[in-house]
């Protein structure tokens, strides 16, 4: 892979501080370029063009394929089928660890969704690919498919989530409802969503030989290398991914799914280089979605607003072969101090690709209930939905009891208001319109999503040059790890960022884990911390311990490294430059490798969370229905902020999809036949430029001593949490109509005038 | 993509011969077409590319004071053209309420008044779905509908159609020029489209190989461009096919309205012109009430055809706001958000 | 049959043979001539990764047969640029962090040249929005994106400015 040509903006550089400087994207110029290169743009020669059929029944069986059909067409090179494919090493039905879903890579004529892939025809071309696998005109044996919420008999999952409890108890929730003075019973509805990244899943595989080459958007560069090498039979080092770029991922891009590995099969096949890029339609079905859910919250309060008791309960559906429980009701475990809560959840199986983590995965579905749901409790009691939750401050997590490793929520509330002019605000719904006679409602929303921590190796490298590299394959899916986590890797070098060449998006570079749960720039920047600390501490022990040195003696505590120096602690005359010392110790380099880790102890001791508050303005049109979102405010604190004109990207990112969540996605089944209805971005509304209103995000200082050694919260997901429910809250501010169903519809609000 | 032999003649002769062929299909900008193709719904064995004819890609305003617009001016040319905006505003606001800038860019005129239904069922070949093949039965009855129409449907059909442009040219009574086998003719926009009846597959009066070769709007209708919108409920602000639009026009003398157009989008298989609505306002103060019995008679007829009984009283209120919009005179320039109920100079809500 | 055909692609002209009269003409930029700077994100003109200008004018690229197109001028994000001169529009981009994944970025761009071009939405934030609301973005980059388009549209009106002064 060509070295990438990296940029910075150098006007924002401050030497020695890269953290905290709003640099802008280091990748910018080659993405305003169209130079940034993307999995399905790679085209090794003698490349062959894959593309998937697909079924278009949600249950039974293929009975047959017409491959005649589709190899007479000119350019079609093979079709492979359940039987005609290269073998596998293993079942691709056998979970070898839980990060393991089952997929469809043909090893069966068993249909279990709709859209799954049933064949794949190669080509010499696109067009001749594409029409091929028209050509298939498969036949079923069709069986009813199992749809909806109320498919078949319920159960209770063992976990939700990853590894979640089904069910927390704390106190007692029916004395604490029935000693309420208040209460409200809701049930809410969240409908599935699709990840839909505008990078359609792709892969370019080429195997050459016994060594395999992948380029394919990844989020897991080494979780779907290990997934690649076990179901090939494969040494790991014989595999390389290059992922240098996500075209937006959102978790649908995380785990190895069945179509790149059909790609790997079709080169394999064909003994030479495959492209097999999906199509928009077929991104509904294999690669994940999130799952609908049915929601009911009891929750009552005292007569001076306080919370007696949540109850949040549950429903959601997984596939017919596979188990992923959106863990919906484990919102209402951290934000409000009631004294007794339960949450629980159950499911129902049906025919549908196996649910996913989607940004957010529990906390936007949950979060949009529990937020409508306080919001409806503050207006039983008669109070500002504000006030109500600051009557409910949580100041220990109250499901477990433990402080908060840091908590800015109330200045996140202040702030956020303040911008937002909250206080203006009527207390009574549907009393506030603008000039033009729109009903305008105010309405805001908590934020929470927890600061996780997974496992990250990265190598850093000093040279005799006075540069320095860090290398970690890290993933940039557009929250800017090219950008963030080098100008971690600068500080940690005591580099200016120019002189730190920064490699990342590639399998042959040290484990990033994954780019996920909000916390990869918190996990990679750990790594990079501890691997720059240890190469200083190499280099500073070459020259500490050289009496030509003018550290001698210094001791490894004694320097600090700055601007490509090492300068004595107790004494700034003393210093020396990295080429100096390396050039006298005589060797080109210096290498060392650190971990990103979490820390249990401090994870017994502490509840880990970001947190927010978001304010949001709709105006409705009483008569038409039609809803705007015309403001929203954000204020979240999130611990240290790495680079705050990304951050601010991400946040904004993050609403968006919230004011997506409350009145735009939402994919349609149709109920007799389980086939999604609008898999398209024309009728798969997200929203569009005119939906999206001037923004306005605050990141409210926050100092975290516990979550890891950088401070880093982590910011990707949260921004949806609180905005739902926000934009949810203003068109019951706005018309006195509280809808419960998502997205809120047209029809929803024509009840009244 | 089915395979398909490509045409390319060189006259509107050459052009109506080739397609009159069984098979072939004509060929303009594609925005439909090709849609229509790449998902197999339509797999035309020859398309016939008319957009290298010369000649009908003119705006021309006629000595009789009509206006014709050939078939290959694209919708974002006619909508940008000063004049044309001045004279039939509702037109071009409901052009620019349409898909996005890039397919007005390429859609053309002609296009616009053939695209397809975009019913779920119509586009999924693996549902049943009479006008893609005929007999085969209609999936969207009990099915996810509640966009579907409220108008005109049959037992066989219950698709709209999509077309933003159309409703305020059949409110001004637009004429479609065509040319055919048997030499050139012309008909009323509103004979162009079929309601379904017991064949849904046959949308339009067109025979094969005719080719429409231009739209016509009469000198009368020149007379709205004082009182002319076109307003479109959606589910985003934008890029998004209308739940229901009308374009309302009025002719307004000594406060009184000397004539009224009112046409429904979204409603029906076709685009809907609301006659009996017309008559009522004619000669009557431009009031509320008038407007509202407007609606009342618009939606006489109006049953729901499955989860949409919603968009009778969604259509009967944009009936209202438009005729009110239309009453309150056109704006001097269209709003930044055409055809939305927010387009910021709209202001004719009563709190 | 073959085709031949003959296009201008960022200022160059090409001829071409096309062996199939069923190339978009996205198709044809990205998988015969190597310009996979514009991107296909769902293929059926609803989301404007695609977008370039076709004879000055922005298009959807998946929904426009190359065949039919003989002789057209067409730009990408290729042609954008002067070498390492980045056009108004993509420095502006970068500036206003108008994107994060990069991918809708290039039919953003062009998009938004083409807008420029048109005229129809000048300064106006709100006419920007409506007239870019055919270039959908995920990562939800659209403030930036609309800040980016005022920067450039200010850049422009100041020159035009200097011009008649």
């Amino acid at each position: 892979m060509p070295e990438l040509n990296l940029t910075s903006a150098p006007a924002h550089l401050r030497h020695g501080s890269s953290i905290g400087q709003p640099l802008t994207r280091r990748d910018g110029v080659l993405k305003v370029k169209g130079q940034a290169t993307y999995a399905a743009d790679n085209h090794p020669p003698g490349l062959l063009f894959a593309v998937i059929a697909v079924s278009n029944i949600a249950h039974g069986r293929v009975t047959s394929l017409d491959v005649a059909a589709a190899k007479r067409h000119p350019g079609v090179v093979e079709v492979m089928t359940p039987d005609h494919k290269p073998p596998l090493a293993i079942d691709p039905e056998i979970k070898t660890n839980p990060f393991v879903f089952r997929m469809e890579v043909l090893q069966s004529n068993e249909v279990r969704y709709a859209n799954q892939p049933i064949a794949v025809v190669i080509a010499e071309t696109l067009e001749a690919a594409t029409e091929g696998a028209v050509l298939l005109a498969p036949r079923y044996e069709t069986l009813p498919a199992l749809v909806g919420l109320d498919a078949g008999k319920s159960y209770v999952p063992p976990v939700v989530g990853v590894g979640n409890p089904t069910e927390n108890h704390l106190g007692d929730v029916t004395a604490g409802l029935a000693s309420a003075d208040k209460q409200i019973d809701a049930i809410y509805e969240t409908p599935a969503q699709y990840h839909n990244a505008m990078e359609p899943h792709a892969i370019v595989a080429h195997w050459n030989g016994d060594r395999l080459e992948i380029d394919m958007p990844t989020q897991g560069l080494m979780l779907s290398l290990a997934r690649v090498a076990e179901l090939f039979g494969i040494a790991h080092d014989k595999i390389h991914i290059r992922s240098p770029f996500l075209g937006g991922g959102f978790g649908s891009k995380g785990l190895m799914a069945g179509p790149p590995v059909l790609g790997i099969m079709a080169a394999k096949l064909v003994g030479k280089p495959v492209k097999l890029v999906l199509r928009r339609e077929q991104m509904y079905g294999p690669v994940g979605h999130r799952a609908p859910t049915r929601q009911r919250l009891r929750i009552g309060a005292d007569a001076e607003g306080r919370l007696t008791a949540l109850d949040h309960h549950a429903r959601t559906v997984s596939s017919t072969f596979d188990d992923f429980y959106e863990p919906a009701a484990d919102a209402s475990h951290t934000l409000y101090a009631a004294p007794a809560i339960r949450t629980s959840h159950d499911a129902v199986r049906v025919n549908t690709g196996t649910p996913l983590f989607m940004r957010a995965p529990g906390e936007a579905t949950g979060s949009i209930a529990l937020e409508s749901a306080i919001d409806e409790m503050a207006w039983a009691c008669g109070m500002d939905p504000l006030a109500f939750r600051l009557k409910n401050y949580a100041e220990v997590e109250p499901i477990t009891g433990k402080p908060f490793s840091s908590k800015a929520l109330r200045a996140c509330y202040d702030q956020g208001a303040a911008r937002f002019g909250w206080a203006k605000r009527s207390l009574q719904p549907r009393q506030m319109r603008d000039d033009a006679g729109l009903l305008v409602g105010w309405g805001m929303g908590t934020a929470t999503f927890p600061a996780l921590m997974f496992q990250a190796e990265a190598r850093a490298v000093l040279r005799r040059d006075g540069s320095g590299a860090m290398e970690i394959g890290a993933h940039d899916m557009g929250q800017g790890a090219w950008t963030a986590l080098a100008q971690i890797a600068a500080d940690e070098l005591g580099l200016d960022i120019e002189r730190v060449e920064f490699k990342a998006g590639s399998s042959d570079l040290p484990d990033a884990g994954i780019a996920g749960g909000s916390a990869h720039t918190a996990t990679a920047g750990a790594a990079i911390h501890s691997a720059g600390a240890a190469v200083i501490a190499k280099l500073a022990d070459l020259a500490t311990n050289d009496e030509r040195s003018p550290l001698f003696g210094a001791g490894n505590a004694g320097v600090i490294a700055r601007d490509g120096r090492l300068t004595r602690r107790d004494d700034e005359s003393r210093s020396e430059s990295y080429g100096e010392i390396l050039a006298r110790a005589g060797v080109a380099e210096v290498e060392a490798r650190g971990t990103g880790a979490p820390n249990p102890a401090a994870m017994e001791q502490y509840a880990m969370h970001a947190h927010g508050a978001v304010f949001a303005e709709v105006k409705v049109d009483p008569e038409l229905g039609q809803i705007r979102v015309t403001r929203m405010v954000g204020a979240f604190a999130a611990g240290r902020i790495v680079n705050p004109h990304l951050v601010r990207s991400q946040l904004f990112g993050g609403m968006i999809w919230g004011l997506s969540f409350a009145l735009h996605e939402e994919a349609i089944t149709d109920r007799r036949s389980g086939r999604i209805m609008n898999a398209n971005l024309g009728e798969y509304h997200i929203p569009v430029n005119a939906d999206v209103p001037p923004l306005d995000v605050i990141t409210v200082e926050e100092h975290d001593p516990h979550v890891n050694a950088l401070g880093i919260k982590g910011v990707g997901e949260i921004g949806i949490t609180g905005s739902a429910g926000a934009v949810a809250n203003a068109v019951w501010h706005a018309t006195g109509v509280r809808v419960r169903r998502f997205p809120i519809r047209i029809e929803d609000l024509l009840t009244q005038r | 993509m089915k395979q398909f032999d490509y045409v390319r003649p060189a006259t509107v002769a050459e052009a109506v011969a080739a397609a009159a062929q069984p098979g072939a299909t004509y060929l303009a900008a594609g925005t439909n077409l090709l849609d229509l193709m790449k998902g197999n719904i339509s797999r035309p064995d020859r398309l016939v590319d008319v957009t290298h004819l010369d000649g009908l890609d003119q705006i021309e305003r006629l000595a009789d004071g009509s206006l014709r617009i050939g078939a290959l001016v694209s919708n974002a040319d006619l909508a940008h053209d000063a004049e044309f905006a001045k004279t039939y505003p509702a037109v071009a606001e409901a052009l620019l309420s349409g898909a996005s800038a890039q397919l007005r860019n390429a859609a053309t005129v002609g296009g616009n008044l053939l695209q397809r239904t975009r019913c779920a069922y119509f586009y999924d070949t693996a549902s049943r779905c009479n006008k893609r093949e005929a007999g085969s039965g209609c999936d969207a009855r009990g099915g996810e509908n509640r966009t579907h129409a409220v108008l005109g449907w049959s037992e066989s059909c219950i698709a709209t159609h999509p077309s933003d442009f159309c409703v305020p040219l059949l409110a001004l009574d637009a004429i479609v020029e065509i040319e055919g086998r048997n030499g050139r003719r012309e008909i009323a926009l509103d004979e162009l489209h079929r309601l379904p009846g017991h064949t849904p597959e046959r949308e339009t009066v067109l025979e094969p190989g005719d080719l429409i070769l231009a739209v016509r709007l009469p000198p009368a209708a020149r007379g709205f461009a004082a009182h002319a919108r076109y307003l479109k409920v959606r589910e985003r602000m934008s890029y998004a096919f209308a739940i229901v639009s009308a374009a309302a026009a009025l002719r307004i003398e000594d406060g009184k309205v000397a004539e009224a157009r009112l046409a429904l989008g979204g409603v029906a298989a076709k685009p809907w012109r609301a006659r009996a609505a017309e008559d009522v306002l004619r000669g009557v103060a431009p009031t509320a009430d008038a407007f509202q019995e407007a609606a009342w008679r618009a939606l006489a007829d109006a049953k729901p055809s499955g989860d949409n009984s919603y968009k009778i009283e969604l259509a009967r209120r944009i009936v209202v706001r438009a005729l009110t919009l239309a009453a309150a005179g056109t704006p001097a320039r269209i709003p930044a958000l055409p055809a939305s109920p927010f387009a910021s100079t709209s202001g004719a809500i009563h709190a | 049959m073959n085709h031949s055909i003959s296009l201008t692609v960022n200022g160059a002209r090409r001829d071409f043979v096309l062996d199939d009269p069923r190339v978009m003409l996205l198709d044809l930029l990205r998988e015969r001539l190597h310009l996979t700077g514009t991107k296909k994100g769902c293929d059926r003109g609803q989301c404007g990764a695609c977008t370039i200008l076709v004879d000055g004018k922005r298009i959807n690229s998946c929904l426009a047969l190359a065949i039919s197109h003989d002789g057209a001028d067409i730009l990408t994000i290729e042609g954008v640029a002067r070498g390492d001169q980045l056009h108004p529009v993509q420095a502006a981009f970068i500036a206003h962090d108008g994107f994060q994944c990069g991918f809708c970025t290039p039919g953003q761009i062009m998009s938004a040249i083409g807008m420029m071009q048109e005229a129809q939405a000048g300064n106006d934030p709100e006419r920007i929005r409506e007239c870019m609301s055919g270039n959908l973005c995920r990562c939800g980059a659209y403030a930036g994106i609309v800040d980016a388009v005022l920067e450039a549209q200010a850049g422009v009106d100041e020159t035009n400015q200097r011009r008649s002064a």
